[in-house]
């Protein structure tokens, strides 16, 4: 005879203690730290390469990077100025909290005011997987098309902030602005978000603004 | 494909409470998977097979509920579940909307057999 057991436990309750655990230690060592996530292509060491020579004349920075092989992302931004630490997640399509707990091994972070961390591109497991960040930043890129928050909902929903790369393109290719932000507003009313063009450079100020200001606060705090 | 690592996870949590409560074997599994939790049901029945074996869990079957997305208008106080990609209200057309369910992702509970004590069994 079978008796029913109420569980009623997170799956993911795991990884949500471990990535409590980062973000506790991250936040003692004064380091504020970002979780970047984008689909493939959409500019995400991109933006990182434009942010750091910038951000580096005012405070101290390393850059994570997840990908499922290489390390041409970590390699950039070391090449930009900054720390950086490659995660190869051997075919994982998303990073985990144990993953960044043994990244953060590797830094020395209490001499760090800002840690970026490049999730694997992709739009879709990394939103369910928290690592421990302060604040969840989207790339979405105009390329992708005009109706990506309605296909991704899970992605754009989690998110505090929404970067709109290669704003340079708009005039070549078909993307309803207006229908696009519909789409992101719906699911997520708080959300600020910067277009910008990591080619031109036209839009990247107010992005650096709000890091250095949500920085600032962070170590305020 | 995070299934691995979701099934893994779904065994220890299983295992946990079957062994405090003593049980011989876990018959049953019951998921519940709101529809914005990106998981597929079959390839978390697969790796499920494959992990499972040899534990008291082996050969358990895997109950998933799947709960739709529903929305409350902050307009209009008006509860749906979409009915298409767009989430607007369908009452009121406002985009003034937050999110009520559908990110759910938790083992609700198990069906677990024990072993017939000695006792019980005179």
């Amino acid at each position: 005879m079978t008796e029913r057991i109420p569980v009623v436990e997170n799956i993911l309750n795991a990884n949500d203690r471990i990535a409590l655990d980062n973000q506790k230690r991250l936040t003692d060592a004064g380091v504020f730290c970002i979780n970047l996530m984008a689909s493939p292509g959409a500019g995400k060491t991109s933006l990182i390469e434009r942010m750091l020579p910038v951000l580096s004349e005012r405070m101290s920075i390393a850059v994570i990077d997840g990908d499922v092989a290489s390390s041409i992302d970590a390699d950039r931004a070391a090449a930009a100025g900054a720390t950086a630490v490659q995660i190869n997640t051997g075919g994982q399509c998303h990073l985990d909290a144990t993953q960044l707990r043994h990244a953060l091994d590797e830094l020395e972070l209490g001499t760090f005011d800002l840690l970026i961390v490049e999730n694997v591109g992709n739009l879709i497991c990394p939103a369910s997987f928290k690592i421990g960040a302060h604040t969840s930043v989207l790339i979405a890129s105009v390329p992708e098309g005009d109706d990506k928050p309605y296909k991704y909902p899970g992605m754009y929903h989690g998110v505090d902030a929404l970067v709109i790369n290669k704003t340079d393109l708009l005039p070549y290719i078909d993307f309803d602005m207006p229908y696009f932000r519909r789409g992101v507003e719906l699911l997520n009313q708080e959300l600020v978000s910067f277009p910008l063009s990591c080619k031109t450079g036209e839009g990247l100020d107010a992005w650096i603004r709000w890091v250095e200001e949500r920085t600032a606060q962070a170590q305020k705090a | 494909m995070h299934e691995l690592p979701v099934t893994e996870n779904i065994l220890e949590i299983s295992l946990r409470h079957a062994q405090e409560q003593q049980a011989s074997c876990i018959t049953d599994i019951h998921l519940v998977v709101g529809e914005l939790s990106s998981i597929v049901d079959d390839s978390v029945q697969f790796y499920w097979d494959l992990i499972s074996e040899g534990t008291i869990a082996q050969g358990a079957h895997l109950h998933f509920t799947r709960l739709p997305i529903t929305l409350h208008c902050l307009n209009c106080d008006h509860h749906y579940s979409p009915q298409n990609e767009d989430f607007a209200c369908p009452q009121c057309s406002s985009e003034r909307v937050e999110l009520e369910q559908g990110e759910e992702f938790y083992l609700d509970s198990i069906e677990i057999e024990r072993e017939t004590t000695h006792d019980e069994a005179r």
